[in-house]
């Protein structure tokens, strides 16, 4: 898939607007369950990403997605700047210049091991990974259509977990019946990854 | 600039870290390199790999430097600063998993004695549980 400069620059906005737009409701499930900064975190590093749109755009694709990520892990300031920061720089050593479907899926994959070693974290603790995973394998499946929608599902899926690490694990049970606020950060971006790239010429 | 240990404290409020690096100051004196950062950029709790890459610099000693945090983020983003540090430098900074307040009075108390990096984080971190 040949990723343009516009679409680049599409795709940059649209991860960054939906997380802004949300940043309150993301705030409002760390109060649930952490400690209440994710959305003031988040839009924190997305505020300071488009401010720098125009350099970013213009950068290959794995460059600017290494960019992105250097940018989150020195702007947000919580647990999830190192966390999405290293999702981004690990997504732009692996991606080439013009990916397809297995790339992405190989890509996703490297990076995926790498938040899990960052976080010391897998599948089922009720983080980011929840939603990360499912999407993966759906890309190495070859079939990545809904995606969209299975991400949503799958921070949706996070309510009934028990936080194993973070700040939501100090509250054990308690943190039964939130979805995480990670989870949920993840499926916006994946969400508004797709919407870009479907609406690309 | 001593030939001992420094030790970084790492909190997400600057108001933390700076009363655990006084009590360090106080109750173990001036023997160590000492530094402390807390808050995200821009203000508001949270830690900053900016921050904690400085502060590394203020407290730095060819013996090393012990990192001590608080909570989860402080963590990460210390761990991620040392991964962005020179590769020199890189193998001569950990991160204790040790409580802020305590880890960094002891292991300051073990830095001002002349001890290796090795034996000021282990003694930090005998104050955590298993």
């Amino acid at each position: 898939m040949d990723i343009t400069a516009a679409t680049r620059r599409a795709l940059i906005e649209g991860v960054a607007d939906s997380v802004i737009r949300h940043a309150d409701e993301l705030t409002g499930l760390d109060q649930a369950i952490g400690d209440g900064d994710h959305g003031i975190n988040m839009r924190r590093g997305f505020e300071a990403v488009l401010a720098d749109l125009d350099r970013l755009a213009a950068l290959p694709l794995p460059e600017a997605l290494h960019a992105i990520g250097m940018i989150l892990v020195m702007k947000v300031g919580g647990a999830s700047g190192p966390l999405y920061g290293t999702l981004f720089m690990e997504l732009g050593r692996g991606l080439p210049v013009t990916p397809g479907l297995a790339d992405m899926a190989a890509a996703l994959d490297a990076a995926v091991a790498a938040v899990k070693r960052r976080g010391k974290s897998d599948a089922g603790y009720k983080t980011m990974l929840d939603v990360l995973i499912p999407v993966l394998e759906t890309l190495k499946s070859g079939h990545p259509g809904g995606l969209s929608g299975l991400a949503a599902a799958a921070a949706e899926a996070t309510r009934p977990m028990k936080a194993v690490r973070g700040r939501a694990s100090f509250l054990g049970d308690r943190s039964i019946g939130h979805v995480d606020p990670g989870a949920r950060s993840s499926a916006l971006m994946i969400g508004a990854i797709c919407e870009t790239l479907e609406a690309a010429p | 600039m001593t030939g001992n240990v420094g030790i970084v404290i790492v909190s997400h409020s600057p108001d933390v870290a700076r009363g655990t690096a006084d009590m360090v100051r106080q109750m173990v004196g001036e023997e160590v390199p000492l530094a402390w950062c807390g808050g995200a950029s821009g203000g508001g709790l949270g830690s900053s790999v900016e921050a904690i890459t400085a502060a590394i610099d203020r407290a730095w000693s060819d013996k090393g430097v012990a990192i001590l945090v608080d909570l989860g983020g402080a963590e990460l983003n210390s761990e991620m600063a040392v991964e962005l540090l020179s590769q020199e430098r890189r193998d001569k900074v950990v991160v204790c998993n040790a409580p802020i307040v305590e880890g960094a009075v002891i292991a300051a108390t073990e830095a001002s004695g002349g001890a290796s990096l090795d034996e000021v984080r282990r003694t930090a971190e005998e104050l955590s549980p298993a």
